[in-house]
C-alpha cells in the first residue's frame, strides 16, 4: 500500500501551470517548504505547454518564451518539484491534508499544511454530428499538439466553435504550414466589437489578435462569423464538413447557406471550463457562473475557498485567462502564507488583476453558451463519448426521472465513463434545463469523488511483499 | 508525397525510433507522444468504442477525455502521454 505521509511541507501546490508555478515561487520566496506537483515533465501548463522530449530545437514564439521564463525562475525557486505525478487524492487530515500522487517511481504521500490548487481549465465541446470521428479534435488539444509536439491536427483543417482560440489556432496551423478551409465561428463580428474597451487596457494582446486575423485575410482564408458545424462525415475518419449559419442563441438557421469542405480533421471548441474535479471531491462550494466558464469553485478575493486550508488560483478558479493567471496564483501564495502566521501584501496585485483579468473576463464572454446551441445536436448525435449515449437516450433518462446529475447517471449512465463526465456533463445539464425548466445553477453537480483521474490499480499499491500485508486478528465468536 | 503533420521548418527532432501498434511497424521519433507519432503516420483510429462500436481516436491531447486509451505493456495507457521508444509494444483496447 501507499506509505504513510513521507514529508511534511507547509504547502502543497496542485498544477504547474502560469497560476501554479507562480505560487509555488512566491510561498517558496516567501520562505514557506513547497511542493509543487503537475502531471507533465515540465512547467507551464497548457498554455505555456513545454515542448516534449522529441523536439530538440524549435523556433521560439510568445508562449514558449514566456513558459521558458516561468521554468528558468522554478528552477532557481527552493520549491521542491515533482513532475510527472498525478495527484489522485487529497485527504483531510488533523491538522492539516495528504496529498496522494502517483509518480515515476510509483504511488507516494505528502502530508502538508495547506493545498493550493491550480488545476487550471478543461476544454468544452458542445456535441454535433460526427463529433466522435477519430481527426476530430480540441481547440485546446490543437495548442498542445503543436506546443508539445510540433504537430498539426491535419492537412486540411476547419477550425469551428467559439472563442479567442479560434483565430490563435487558425492562424498557428496556417503560419505551419497547414490548410485552414475556413474558421467557422459561432459569433458575429459585433460580438467581438463588444469586447473592445476591454481589450483596449492590455493593447499588446489585442494587437497580436489583430496580427493573426490580418494574417488569415491575407492568407485568403476565410473567417466566417455566425456559421455553426452542422455535420462531420467520414467513413473511419474525418473527411467532410457542412457548416450553416446560426442565430443570435446559436441556433442553427435553415436559410441554405450550407457550405461543405472536404477536410482531414476538424478542430472544434467552445471555450474553456475550470477544471473543478478537486474542489468537487473536497466539497468546497461551487456556483454556476456562466461568466467565468461554468461551474467553479467559490473564493475570497485571494483564492480561499469555503473550506480552511484549501486555495484556488487560475483558471480553475473561473477562466480568467493566462494573462491573470500568475497573478492570482501570487496573490492565493500570499494567502496561504499570511493564514499560516507569514505577513506579506497583497495590494499591488490586485490592481494589475483588475487590468488582466478584464482582458480575460472579456475573452470569456465570447465563449459563454446560449441555449440554441443544443439545436445542433441531433436526438441519434452521441452526447456521452464514453458510454456512447445519444442525445435521444439522455433526454430519455431526464423524462425517466434524471433530473440531477446523480439520478441521471442512475438512469442512463451518462457521465459514468472513463472521462468521469466531463465532456458530457454541461450538454447534460442544458438538456436537462430546456426539458425541466430550470436553470443550471439548480441541477447542481455530480457527487466528486477519488481518483481525480482514472489510475490502474498498482499505481495506488505500489510493489508490496503479500506477506507483510498487515492482517487484522479474526474478530472474537 | 502528400506532407506529413510534423512541422518541420527550423525544427530539429529526436533520432527515430521503431515502435509497434497492433502488430505492425511505426516509425516515430523517440520522446513523441504515441499518438502523435501515430498520427504523423497516419493512423488516426486508435480503438473501437464499446457501446456504440464507433472508431475514437485522439480527442483532447491532454489526458482527460481517455479516448486514446491503447495498451502499452498490457497496461491501458493515454497514448497522447505516453512516450514513443524503441521497441515499445502498443496494441488496441479490446473490451469484453
Amino acid at each position: 500500500m501507499a506509505d504513510a505521509a513521507e514529508t511534511i511541507a507547509d504547502i502543497a501546490v496542485i498544477g504547474a501551470g502560469p497560476a501554479g508555478a507562480s505560487a509555488a515561487i512566491e510561498a517558496a520566496e516567501i520562505g514557506l517548504s513547497v511542493i509543487l506537483f503537475d502531471e507533465q515533465a515540465r512547467a507551464g501548463g497548457q498554455v505555456w505547454r513545454a515542448r516534449g522530449p522529441a523536439i530538440r530545437s524549435a523556433p521560439s514564439s510568445p508562449e514558449s518564451r514566456d513558459g521558458d521564463v516561468l521554468r528558468q525562475r522554478l528552477d532557481a525557486s527552493a520549491a521542491t518539484r515533482l513532475f510527472r505525478h498525478r495527484v489522485w487524492q487529497i485527504q483531510p487530515e488533523t491538522p492539516g491534508w495528504t496529498i496522494f500522487s502517483a509518480g515515476p517511481e510509483g504511488p507516494v504521500s505528502h502530508r502538508v499544511k495547506s493545498v493550493i490548487l491550480a488545476t487550471g481549465a478543461q476544454e468544452r465541446v458542445f456535441p454535433v454530428p460526427g463529433w466522435t470521428l477519430p481527426g476530430v479534435i480540441g481547440l485546446a488539444a490543437a495548442t498542445a499538439l503543436m506546443k508539445g509536439e510540433m504537430m498539426l491536427p491535419g492537412r486540411r483543417v476547419l477550425v469551428a466553435g467559439a472563442g479567442p482560440l479560434l483565430p490563435y489556432v487558425a492562424h498557428e496551423i496556417h503560419r505551419h504550414g497547414g490548410e485552414v478551409v475556413a474558421i467557422a465561428d459561432l459569433n458575429l463580428f459585433g460580438d467581438w466589437l463588444r469586447c473592445l474597451p476591454a481589450m483596449a487596457r492590455r493593447p499588446d494582446l489585442a494587437l497580436r489578435g489583430a496580427g493573426w486575423l490580418a494574417a488569415l485575410r491575407k492568407a485568403g482564408i476565410p473567417y466566417l462569423y455566425g456559421m455553426g458545424v452542422r455535420h462531420i462525415s467520414g467513413k473511419c475518419q474525418v473527411e467532410h464538413v457542412e457548416i450553416g449559419p446560426v442565430d443570435a442563441a446559436w441556433s442553427p438557421v435553415d436559410d441554405g447557406d450550407i457550405r461543405r469542405f472536404d477536410v482531414d480533421a476538424v478542430v472544434l471548441g467552445h471555450g474553456l471550463s475550470p477544471a473543478i474535479e478537486a474542489t468537487r471531491m473536497l466539497d468546497c462550494r461551487h456556483v454556476y457562473d456562466p461568466a467565468a466558464g461554468g461551474w467553479r469553485v467559490e473564493t475570497d478575493a485571494a483564492g480561499r475557498t469555503t473550506i480552511d486550508g484549501i486555495y484556488a488560483c487560475g483558471d480553475g478558479a473561473g477562466i480568467l485567462g493566462v494573462a491573470a493567471a500568475p497573478l492570482r496564483g501570487r496573490i492565493a501564495a500570499r494567502a496561504a502564507a499570511g493564514d499560516l502566521g507569514k505577513t506579506c501584501a497583497t495590494g499591488d496585485l490586485q490592481r494589475d488583476l483588475a487590468t488582466a483579468g478584464g482582458f480575460g473576463r472579456a475573452m470569456t464572454s465570447l465563449t459563454v453558451p446560449r441555449a440554441g446551441i443544443l439545436g445542433q445536436i441531433s436526438p441519434d448525435t452521441i452526447v456521452c463519448r464514453c458510454e456512447g449515449l445519444t442525445r435521444a437516450d439522455v433526454e430519455a433518462g431526464i423524462s425517466g426521472g434524471g433530473v440531477s446529475p446523480n439520478a441521471l447517471k442512475s438512469e442512463t449512465r451518462c457521465g459514468m465513463g472513463p472521462c468521469g463526465g466531463r465532456f458530457c456533463r454541461e450538454t447534460a445539464a442544458m438538456l436537462t434545463a430546456a426539458m425541466t425548466g430550470s436553470d443550471i445553477a439548480e441541477i447542481g453537480l455530480p457527487t466528486g469523488r477519488p481518483p481525480l483521474r482514472p489510475l490502474p490499480v498498482v499505481a495506488v499499491t505500489g510493489d508490496f511483499d503479500y506477506d507483510e500485508l498487515p492482517i487484522p486478528a479474526p474478530s472474537p465468536l | 508525397m502528400m506532407a506529413g503533420l510534423r512541422i518541420t521548418q527550423n525544427v530539429e527532432r529526436s533520432g527515430e525510433v521503431t515502435f509497434s501498434f497492433d502488430g505492425r511497424a511505426v516509425t516515430g521519433h523517440e520522446g513523441e507522444s504515441i499518438a502523435a507519432a501515430l498520427a504523423a503516420a497516419g493512423i488516426i483510429e486508435l480503438r473501437t468504442a464499446p457501446v456504440d462500436k464507433g472508431g475514437r481516436g485522439m480527442f483532447c491531447a491532454m489526458g482527460v477525455c481517455q479516448e486514446c486509451i491503447v495498451l502499452v505493456d498490457g497496461q491501458r495507457t493515454e497514448a497522447c502521454r505516453c512516450p514513443v521508444r524503441a521497441g515499445l509494444i502498443v496494441d488496441r483496447v479490446t473490451y469484453g
